[in-house]
C-alpha cells in the first residue's frame, strides 16, 4: 500500500488569475522508504500540491476536486482538529527559507519540545537525541540557543530536526537546499537521504534543480503550468526524458564546460592590489567588533575578458565588487583601472568612471524602483551624464529590443515583469551607459533555470558584441564554468585560488576549491540533452 | 541578551542620560535667557517698584549682573547639586514644590498608560483575530474615532455624561474634600477621581496601541515561522499567543517607550481640564505667572523622566529580543 496517494486533485485559483486551477488533475503516491522529486519552475503548482496535503492551503485556494490518502486515510474527509493532529505527527513539513522559518523569539530547543508537547509527548532528552541525529555540533549549547545564532545550514538542520521529532511516516521537504550554500547543500541532501533510509520515511521532495533530483530522488514527477507532464522511475526521466518541457528543463541546467570559445583578450584593464575592507560597527562607549570581509585581494583583468568570483554567502564576493565601484569605500589597496587609480578619488572625480564601469545586481524585485517608468529608469544614467533627454529614450528603446523586450515596455512599470524581464531591464539600464566594464553580481540566481539559461546567453551575446570585460560574482559554479574565462575562488574574505576555468575545475589546487567541486549536486549524472 | 553584560550596559547608558540630562539643563537655560526682560524686572514689576536702584540691587542678588557664563556655570552647578531653586512667588523651594505635586502626575499617568496598553493591544489582537468581520470592523472604527477627537473634548463630554447627567463621578481634583477619608475608603475615593481623567488621557494611545498590534499581526501572520508552526501541529489558539502576539508586540514596545515620555507632557492639559493637582498644572500656573524657578524646575523633572522611560524601553526590548545586543 502508497504512503500517500493523491488522485486527481484539483485545485482552483482565485477569480481573475492567469489560469483557473492553481494545479490540475495531479495524481501521484509515494511509498514507504523512497524519495518522489517533484520538479517544476516558480509557478507550476509544486508547493500548492505539498501544501494541499498537510492541509495548509490559503483561504483563497479550495481544493475543487479529487482524493488524497494517508496511510489509508481519506485527508479530504478531516475536520480542521484532526487535520491538526496529523500535521507534525503522521505527516511533517520542512522548507524553502530557513533563516526566517524559526521563531526568532524562542529558544530552538523549546521550539523542538513544543512540536511533541501539542501533540501530547513529553519530550525528556529526545531534543537532544534529534539534535545529534541531524549532526548539530553541541546540541546543548544549540538547544539553548536563539536562532538568530546560527547560519541557515544550521537552522534548517533544526527544522529538520523538528520535522522528525515525532518520527512522521512522510516527510515533506520544499525547496530545502534552494536557500542554502552549495556545500551545506550537499550536506543537507546526505543529511536526508541518509535519515530517510534508516527510519524507512516516505519523502515527497519539491525542487526545481536537476542536479539536486540527480541526486536523490527513486522517482520523479516534472510539472508545468498545474500539471504533471512526466512521472516515472529517476534513471528513465534523467536520462531518456520523453515530454519536451522535460527535455527543455534538463537543457537549461548549466553544466561544466563552456560552450563558446575563450574570448581573445587584450590589454589589462583592471588590475586590485592588496585591497581590503572591514566592517566594524560599535565603538564610542560599546565594545568594537570588526569583520574582515576582504583582505588582500589581488587580481586582474584583460580588456574583453569575463572573470569569475565565485565563493559561498559571507565569502566576500559581494562586498568586492562593490568595492571596485566605490559603493563600499575600501580602507587599502589599489584598484588600477586603465592605469588610473580609483580608491582615493572623490566622489566628483570618480564621475568620469561611473558610465565606464556599471553594475547589475542580484535581485531584479529590488533594484528597480518601483515608482518609475522603466523607460525613465534606463534613460536616467545616460541624461545625469548629459545626454540630451529625446536621445537617450531613443537609445533606451533600442537597448531594450536589444534585449528582447516589446519597446512599450518603456511606458511600464517593473512590477508589471516577471523576474527574467526585470533582469533584462537591469542589464538594457547598465548597457545605457555604454560601459567598459560590467560587474554582474549573482544575476541569474534568483532567476528559475530555464529563464536563467536565456539570460546567460543573452550576456554572452551582449559581451561578444560590445566587446565588454565583464567581472561575473557567483555561488554557482555551474554557472561560472559556463561563462567565465578565469575564475577566482574566495573563502571567508580570502582569494585561495586563480585560474583559467578548465585548469581550476580539472586540477583544483586548494582544497576549499575541491570542497566546493565536491560538492555540486548530481554528478554522476550527464545529462542527456 | 546575555545578563552578564547588564551592569556594563547600565553604566554606560546612565553616563549617556546623564549627559542628554545636562544638554537638556543648558538648552532650559538659553530658553529662558531669550525671553524678553529678567526675572528680576518681572518681579520688580510685580512689586510695582521699577526703581532702577532696587532692580540692579535684584540683580545683583539673583546674580543676573554677573557674565552668562558665570551665571550658566553657577545655574548648572545647583541643578548637579539638586538644588533647582526658590518659588518666590509660592515662597516655597522648587524641589519642594515639584515632590508635592510629581505623586499625582505619575499616578494618572501611570494609569492612562496601563489603560492605553493593556486596552490597545486587547483590541487590536481581537480585531486582528477577526480580521474583515464585524467585530474588527467596530475596533476599527471605534480607535479611529479616539485618534481623531481633541483630548479635551473627550474630557469635556465624559464630565458632561458621567459627572453633570448621571452624577455617578467627580468632575474634578484627587479626592473629596471635607471627607477626612482614611484607608480603603480613601483608595476608593481617589480611584473614582481617578477614573475620567485617566480615560480621557489614554483614550487617545488606546486607539493608537489598539491600530498598531492590529497592523503588526496581520503582518506576523504571515511570516514563515508562523507556516512552521502550523505545521508541527500547533493549535490556533497558541500559535496567535505564543508566535504572533509576542512578535507583534516588539513595535508596540518601542511605540509605548516613546509615548510614555509624552504622556506627562500630554497631562499639562487634561490636569487643567479635572483640576488633577499635577505638575502639569504647576507647569501651567508657573507660565502664566512668570515663574521661572518652578518652570525650569518642571522642565528638568520631566525631560529626566523622559530619559528613564527611554532607558527603560531599550532594556526592555533587548530583554524581549535576544536579537538585540546591550554593547
Amino acid at each position: 500500500m502508497s504512503l500517500l496517494r493523491i488522485e486527481g486533485l484539483t485545485v482552483a485559483l482565485p477569480p481573475g488569475a492567469d489560469r483557473p486551477h492553481a494545479v490540475e488533475d495531479i495524481s501521484l503516491h509515494v511509498d514507504p522508504g523512497e524519495i518522489l522529486c517533484v520538479v517544476g519552475e516558480s509557478g507550476s503548482g509544486k508547493s500548492i500540491t505539498a501544501n494541499a496535503v498537510m492541509g495548509l492551503l490559503p483561504k483563497g485556494l479550495p481544493v475543487r476536486a479529487g482524493a488524497m490518502e494517508l496511510l489509508g486515510q481519506d485527508l479530504c474527509a478531516l475536520g480542521p482538529e484532526d487535520m491538526r493532529r496529523l500535521r507534525g505527527d503522521r505527516m511533517a513539513m520542512i522548507f524553502q527559507e530557513p533563516m526566517t522559518a524559526l521563531n526568532p523569539l524562542m529558544r530552538v530547543g523549546d521550539q523542538i519540545a513544543e512540536a511533541m508537547r501539542v501533540h501530547g509527548r513529553q519530550p525528556g532528552g529526545r531534543v537532544m537525541e534529534l539534535l545529534e541525529a541531524v549532526r548539530l555540533p553541541d546540541p546543548a549549547a544549540i538547544a539553548h540557543s536563539h536562532p538568530f545564532r546560527l547560519s541557515g545550514g544550521q537552522r534548517q538542520r533544526v527544522l529538520i530536526a523538528m520535522a522528525l521529532a515525532l518520527e512522521p511516516a512522510l516527510l515533506i521537504a520544499d525547496e530545502p537546499t534552494t536557500a542554502l550554500d552549495v556545500t551545506t547543500q550537499m550536506s543537507i541532501l546526505r543529511l536526508i537521504r541518509d535519515i530517510q533510509q534508516r527510519r524507512g520515511t516516505g519523502v515527497l521532495f519539491i525542487t526545481h534543480d536537476f542536479g539536486v533530483v540527480a541526486e536523490i530522488a527513486d522517482r520523479v514527477a516534472v510539472m508545468r503550468h498545474g500539471r504533471i507532464v512526466e512521472q516515472g522511475v529517476a534513471a528513465d526521466v534523467l536520462n531518456r526524458p520523453q515530454h519536451a518541457y522535460t527535455r527543455a528543463l534538463i537543457a537549461a541546467v548549466p553544466r561544466g564546460a563552456r560552450t563558446q570559445a575563450v574570448a581573445q583578450t587584450g590589454a589589462e584593464m583592471l588590475r586590485v592590489t592588496g585591497l581590503r575592507k572591514t566592517y566594524t560597527r560599535g565603538g564610542w562607549f560599546g565594545g568594537r567588533v570588526s569583520v574582515p570581509a576582504v583582505q588582500d585581494a589581488n587580481f586582474t583583468l584583460a580588456r574583453g575578458e569575463t572573470l569569475g568570483v565565485v565563493g559561498e554567502s559571507g565569502s566576500g564576493k559581494s562586498t568586492l565588487a562593490r568595492c571596485i565601484v566605490k559603493l563600499v569605500v575600501p580602507e587599502a589597496g589599489e584598484i588600477r583601472f586603465d592605469g588610473a587609480d580609483l580608491r582615493p578619488l572623490s566622489r566628483a572625480a570618480w564621475k568620469p568612471y561611473r558610465s565606464r564601469v556599471q553594475m547589475i545586481f542580484q535581485d531584479p524585485y529590488a533594484s528597480l524602483n518601483p515608482r518609475r517608468l522603466v523607460g525613465d529608469a534606463i534613460a536616467e544614467g545616460p541624461i545625469t551624464h548629459g545626454v540630451p533627454r529625446a536621445e537617450a529614450m531613443e537609445r533606451a528603446r533600442e537597448l531594450l529590443a536589444l534585449v528582447q523586450l516589446e519597446p512599450s515596455a518603456m511606458d511600464r512599470y517593473p512590477h508589471e515583469f516577471s523576474g527574467g524581464q526585470r533582469q533584462r531591464i537591469g542589464i538594457a539600464r547598465a548597457l545605457a551607459m555604454r560601459p567598459e566594464l560590467l560587474i554582474a553580481d549573482e544575476p541569474v540566481s534568483a532567476l528559475d533555470v530555464s529563464v536563467q539559461a536565456q539570460v546567460l546567453a543573452l550576456l554572452a551575446d551582449i559581451k561578444a558584441r560590445f566587446g565588454l570585460t565583464m567581472l561575473f560574482i557567483t555561488h554557482d559554479l555551474r554557472v561560472a564554468a559556463q561563462i567565465c574565462d578565469r575564475v577566482a575562488v574566495m573563502q571567508r574574505g580570502v582569494i585561495v585560488e586563480t585560474g583559467p576555468t578548465a585548469q581550476v575545475f580539472a586540477q583544483p589546487a586548494h582544497a576549499y576549491t575541491r570542497a566546493l567541486l565536491d560538492s555540486i549536486p548530481g554528478q554522476g549524472w550527464t545529462p542527456p540533452v | 541578551m546575555e545578563l552578564g553584560k547588564l551592569p556594563g550596559f547600565l553604566a554606560r547608558r546612565l553616563v549617556k542620560a546623564v549627559l542628554v540630562v545636562l544638554a537638556i539643563v543648558v538648552c532650559n537655560f538659553f530658553l529662558v535667557h531669550a525671553a524678553p526682560g529678567d526675572p528680576a524686572s518681572v518681579m520688580a514689576g510685580q512689586a510695582g517698584a521699577a526703581d532702577p536702584l532696587f532692580l540692579e540691587q535684584l540683580r545683583r542678588q539673583f546674580g543676573l549682573d554677573q557674565p552668562m557664563h558665570v551665571q550658566l556655570w553657577i545655574y548648572v552647578r545647583s541643578v548637579l547639586s539638586l538644588d533647582l531653586g526658590f518659588s518666590h512667588r509660592q515662597q516655597m523651594g522648587v524641589a519642594a514644590l515639584i515632590a508635592e505635586r510629581l505623586p499625582a502626575t505619575l499616578l494618572l499617568t501611570g494609569a492612562a498608560f496601563a489603560f492605553a496598553v493593556v486596552g490597545g493591544v486587547t483590541l487590536g489582537a481581537l480585531a486582528a483575530q477577526r480580521v474583515g468581520r464585524w467585530a474588527d470592523s467596530l475596533i476599527t472604527v471605534l480607535a479611529l474615532t479616539f485618534y481623531a477627537t481633541p483630548l479635551f473634548w473627550v474630557g469635556l463630554m465624559l464630565v458632561l455624561v458621567f459627572s453633570v447627567w448621571l452624577e455617578w463621578l467627580p468632575s474634578f481634583g484627587m479626592n473629596s474634600v471635607g471627607l477626612g477619608l482614611t484607608g480603603l475608603a480613601h483608595v476608593l475615593d481617589v480611584a473614582k477621581h481617578l477614573l475620567l481623567p485617566a480615560l480621557t488621557l489614554g483614550l487617545f494611545y488606546l486607539a493608537v496601541y489598539a491600530r498598531l498590534t492590529r497592523a503588526t499581526m496581520l503582518e506576523v501572520q504571515d511570516q514563515d515561522f508562523v507556516r512552521t508552526a502550523r505545521a508541527k501541529g500547533v493549535p490556533e489558539g497558541r500559535i496567535t499567543r505564543a508566535h504572533v502576539l509576542r512578535n507583534a508586540l516588539l513595535p508596540v514596545i518601542t511605540f509605548a517607550g516613546i509615548q510614555a515620555g509624552q504622556l506627562v507632557g500630554g497631562s499639562i492639559l487634561v490636569e487643567t481640564v479635572f483640576a488633577w493637582p499635577g505638575i502639569g498644572r504647576l507647569a501651567f500656573e508657573a507660565l502664566l505667572a512668570r515663574d521661572y524657578p518652578v518652570l525650569l524646575g518642571v522642565f528638568f523633572c520631566t525631560s529626566v523622566i523622559v530619559v528613564l522611560f527611554n532607558l527603560a524601553t531599550d532594556l526592555l526590548y533587548a530583554l524581549v529580543d535576544p536579537r538585540v545586543e546591550v554593547a
